[in-house]
């Protein structure tokens, strides 16, 4: 069982969201994350799907989603050198006496302040899945409000 | 038969009128763009959303529907139309009821691989997601049993949805597509332009097949000493029976064919080995279990023919000749994958194919073990055992017929005892096991192929999961012609409850079922009971000769068991042999 990052090029119809999660449904195939948008080509979107299984299960992944009409492309982007990203929007409680804490771990991860309530602060990081996990453990101690954030969205470095 | 008034004009002079640009409405459209694309017969129900649909067809003499009773008579008929003559098999069934009533038929499409275009109709597009009056979003429900769907937004888009429907449907992996058409839409007005090209990016099966694998295969079959063959529905689907034949003669490589396989390649010739799997043949069987290669040709090694999947085909290299790259290594993992259309592929190796030398004690053995294991039951003075009864029907329909079955034993027994030598001679639902297949489907062929016996073979199960078809056979006189093997239970569950639940009989009796003669002549349809070989052929003989429909309800053993059987979790070789023995 290994993680897979797959990028997947699809027509923009309604009901394709369905028809791969869907087909991950049934077939048994996990979904750990899953993201769409669109893509560089006008009517088609995009979804990268973050899942984990052996190379037959892959290999079934890649040739089922290729059966319906609605995908163009299927990329295993993780195999190759890629850039994977996802953005995290964490609420902490920040009592005015524990904000340059916070600040000082925001700043080190070079993550944002969006937001200043009364008591609390929004984050926003950007990076890989490991970055945002350890910025959740760091501001875990504070009080973590609520915690949005968007799974991953990947594109394979260089040429490719 | 119902009219055919179609073909007393010229082809082209109706071509021209139907593809002729004008603003007409989407349900003018879509008759329209069925009769371009060569539909002959639909088979349907109406109903609320379909009204504007039906309202077209008024007076549209062109166009020709068979009012089935039951929605799910109607698809199950346009499966057997579709298995029976490689054409795609059309069924319409209104909003809600009408189209959840065909999710049954549309799965049992689904796993055989038959090309059908089911359209429905759905409520108006602003009541969509309001849980109108029979509202079903049935292009959800049956995302996982369709190859493709559409919910139509616009009539403009008909044209163009329906022509790719019809290409998705009978091309690369065949199989169902749903038209989900909203009320409103089937109203609108829009200029139809007739579509010819297809333009879908993300669909283009690959049809020819990779000429360093086909090499391949040739090296493997050089140097193969017990090579053999397991040809599925792929090889009747494409169309490949000749490519078949050509092959296995140059070849001399014995074969199986699998259930849905069956028609694939005469079934009397002295390389073909039977069924395998579950119910096959103990040459086929064996010869699976001992092949040092196996060239699969359209067969998806489905449970029912491997058995316990570890254990099979043990010492054999695999070739996996599949349109559909998905199931290529999917149960069984493959030496050599050779993706493209069953057909192509064996045109190319044709081309080059030789005869495989070093397999002539393979050959000797497999004659051996042939003569040794046949098929083979007990037959009996005083009771009509089915066996029996299907072997009559074949010889007195000289094995020409075109045979539909329920699903069963007496599918079993019609797969084993009725041996057939042309393809699309045999419809019968083998993947989804669907009850209430068998009579419909007969329907379907006949109205496919007007000048072929059509037989239906059925249990008294499942005859009675579609019987109200009888009236669209009797109103429409379509000569069907029914065989009721009447055991007076669930004969395959009985034989499970007998063999693996140690005699613990739940649930099967189906004894005070109707009196099948009397039910068929409440319909109109002729019909006669049998309850022994004399009464069993003449009656037969007579069904047969009857120029409308009948039914003939032959009483037959309740206790039979079909065999060989192999249980559940056991090798293929593991057969229980009854009285086969």
């Amino acid at each position: 069982m290994s993680k897979h990052t797959i990028s997947i090029l699809v027509n923009d119809q309604p009901g394709v969201m369905q028809r791969v999660s869907g087909l991950f449904g049934r077939r048994g195939f996990n979904i750990e994350s899953i993201t769409v948008g669109s893509s560089e080509e006008p009517g088609l979107s995009r979804m990268v799907i973050v899942t984990s299984g052996d190379d037959r299960t892959m290999e079934q992944v890649q040739k089922q989603l290729y059966k319906l009409i609605d995908v163009i492309k299927v990329v295993d982007v993780s195999a190759n050198p890629m850039v994977a990203r996802e953005l995290g929007l964490i609420k902490v409680n920040a009592e005015p006496s524990s904000r340059p804490e916070i600040l000082g771990v925001v700043e080190t991860f070079r993550a944002a302040i969006v937001d200043i309530g009364p008591s609390t602060l929004m984050v926003q990081v950007v990076g890989d899945t490991e970055k945002i996990d350890a910025m959740v453990e760091l501001l875990k101690p504070y009080g973590i409000r609520e915690l949005s954030r968007t799974g991953v969205t990947a594109m394979a470095r260089g040429n490719r | 038969m119902s009219a055919h008034s179609a073909t007393l004009k010229s082809k082209e002079d109706l071509i021209g009128k139907w593809s002729k640009p004008e603003v007409i409405s989407g349900s003018e459209m879509l008759l329209r763009s069925l009769l371009l694309e060569g539909v002959d017969c639909v088979f349907g129900y109406p109903g609320g959303a379909v009204l504007y649909i039906y309202d077209a067809m008024y007076g549209f003499s062109d166009f020709n529907h068979l009012l089935t009773r039951h929605e799910q008579g109607a698809i199950h008929a346009a499966d057997g139309y579709a298995r029976s003559t490689g054409k795609v098999g059309v069924c319409i069934a209104t909003s809600g009821p009408g189209a959840t009533n065909v999710v049954t038929g549309i799965a049992t499409a689904y796993m055989d691989s038959v090309p059908l275009v089911v359209i429905t109709g759905n409520v108006a597009t602003h009541l969509i997601g309001t849980d109108a009056f029979q509202e079903a979003d049935i292009v959800g429900i049956t995302m996982p049993i369709t190859k493709h769907s559409y919910l139509v937004r616009e009539a403009s888009e008909l044209p163009r949805i329906i022509h790719e429907a019809f290409h998705i449907a009978n091309t690369g992996r065949k199989g169902p597509v749903l038209i989900d058409i909203p009320k409103d839409v089937s109203a609108q007005k829009a200029l139809f332009q007739p579509v010819t090209e297809v333009a879908l990016r993300g669909y283009n099966p690959t049809v020819l097949p990779n000429r360093n694998q086909v090499d391949k295969m040739f090296r493997a079959i050089e140097e193969a000493e017990r090579p053999l063959l397991l040809v599925g529905g792929g090889a009747v689907y494409s169309g490949a029976h000749e490519e078949l034949y050509e092959f296995v003669a140059k070849t001399e490589i014995p074969l199986t064919t699998t259930l849905l396989g069956l028609g694939a390649f005469p079934s009397g010739h002295e390389l073909h080995l039977g069924l395998p799997g579950m119910h096959g043949t103990w040459t086929a069987n064996n010869a699976i279990q001992n092949a040092d290669l196996l060239i699969s040709v359209g067969a998806r090694f489905d449970d029912r023919v491997t058995g316990k999947l570890s254990g099979f085909a043990p010492k054999a290299k695999i070739v996996h000749i599949d349109i559909d790259p998905a199931e290529i290594g999917k149960n069984v993992p493959t030496d050599i994958p050779i993706v493209g259309d069953v057909k192509a592929v064996l045109q190319v190796a044709n081309a080059a194919a030789k005869r495989a030398d070093k397999a002539d004690a393979w050959r000797k053995q497999l004659r051996e073990w042939k003569a040794a294991k046949p098929f083979k039951y007990i037959d009996s003075d005083t009771e009509l055992k089915p066996q029996w009864v299907v072997s009559m029907i074949h010889e007195t329909t000289n094995g020409d017929a075109i045979v539909t079955t329920d699903v069963g034993q007496h599918q079993m027994w019609a797969a084993q005892y009725y041996p057939f030598n042309k393809p699309r001679s045999w419809v019968t639902s083998g993947g989804l096991g669907t009850m209430g297949f068998g009579f419909p489907s007969a329907i379907g062929a006949k109205m496919g192929n007007p000048d072929r016996t059509v037989v239906s073979i059925n249990g008294d199960g499942g005859m009675q999961m579609c019987a109200q078809e009888l009236a669209i056979c009797s109103i429409n006189n379509i000569p069907v012609k029914v065989a009721i093997l009447n055991n007076q239970v669930l004969g395959m569950v009985r034989q499970w409850q007998e063999l693996i639940h140690g005699n613990r009989f739940s649930h099967i009796d189906l004894a005070g079922s109707p009196d099948f003669v009397k039910l068929a002549e409440a319909y109109g349809v002729k019909a006669f009971r049998a309850t022994n070989k004399e009464e069993a052929r003449a009656v037969w003989e007579e069904a047969l000769r009857h120029p409308g429909p009948a039914v003939v309800d032959f009483v037959v053993r309740r206790d039979e068991n079909v065999y060989p059987m192999v249980t559940q979790g056991s090798t293929i070789d593991q057969m229980i042999m009854g009285d086969s023995e």
